[in-house]
């Protein structure tokens, strides 16, 4: 049966933006960024953490008609199709800060909770994310 | 055209999650309007189309989530949640809360404490709809 998550997709309205955001602000890396012809393979990881990867990929054709991928952009920015992604970090409150200073858009400040002090912050697109920093 | 569709939702969004973290404040249409870049009629129609309800509504149905949440999570009084959650009397939150809830926030807290989930989905989730 399984034994690991290797790849997880998030939807994006333009790739090299989105690595401007999750590369140059909240510094994950590239883990592949490859030209398939037919489409750009662009993943991303935590850094250190290769064998989990996030792929950035972008609606349209010929995956779906250009009416869906349209219907897939405007529910994306809207945040109602929009991906979560749950990040863990040593410390919330830096990491805050240092993303805050760079100008991203937080939906929430980090705030105490039963399960650890988190926040969360939108991507450009509408991508939901969030950080916390487990207890204990 | 899809573009500007795509634009008008992310900025209408940014207002929504405006309301979302700023809820305790005295919001008005004007502040969200800026957040937005629209003019403030242009802003509860646009609002309206991209997620189905008014700002005012919005934000009213948030803050009542909220003291329900409170209501539930801790045993601070009734009066003290109204004020915490945004509202600036106890009687137009009773009202409200009672027109939206259909029982009392003492009901409510009758009910017991909530089973615990990221507050995130909370929100998402538990925000009372017709």
């Amino acid at each position: 049966m399984f034994n690991s998550l290797t790849i997880s997709q998030i939807f994006v309205l333009d790739q090299d933006q989105a690595l401007d955001f999750y590369v140059g602000k909240l510094g994950l890396e590239v883990n592949t960024d490859a030209d398939l012809g037919f489409m750009r393979w662009l993943t991303i990881n935590v850094p250190g953490q290769k064998d989990r990867e996030i792929l950035l990929e972008r609606p349209g054709a010929p995956r779906m008609d250009e009416a869906t991928a349209a219907q897939v952009r405007e529910l994306l920015t809207k945040g109602a199709m929009a991906g979560t992604l749950f990040f863990t970090t040593e410390d919330c409150q830096k990491t805050y800060e240092t993303l805050l200073a760079k100008g991203v858009e937080f939906t929430d400040a980090p705030t105490k909770r039963d399960y650890g002090i988190d926040c969360g912050l939108r991507d450009p697109f509408g991508n939901a994310i969030r950080f916390s920093q487990p207890l204990g | 055209m899809s573009r500007a569709v795509e634009d008008t939702n992310r900025r209408m969004l940014r207002a929504r999650d405006t309301m979302d973290r700023h809820y305790a404040e005295p919001l008005d249409v004007p502040a969200l309007a800026r957040v937005a870049h629209v003019s403030e009629a242009h802003f509860i129609r646009t609002f309206r189309a991209t997620f189905g309800e008014t700002p005012h509504r919005y934000l009213q149905r948030r803050r009542v989530e909220r003291a329900m949440f409170l209501l539930r999570s801790c045993d601070r009084s009734v009066t003290d949640i109204c004020l915490e959650v945004g509202f600036t009397s106890l009687g137009t939150f009773s009202r409200t809360f009672r027109d939206i809830v259909g029982e009392t926030p003492s009901a409510c807290r009758a009910r017991g404490p909530l089973a615990p989930v990221p507050t995130c989905f909370a929100m998402s989730w538990m925000r009372p709809h017709d």
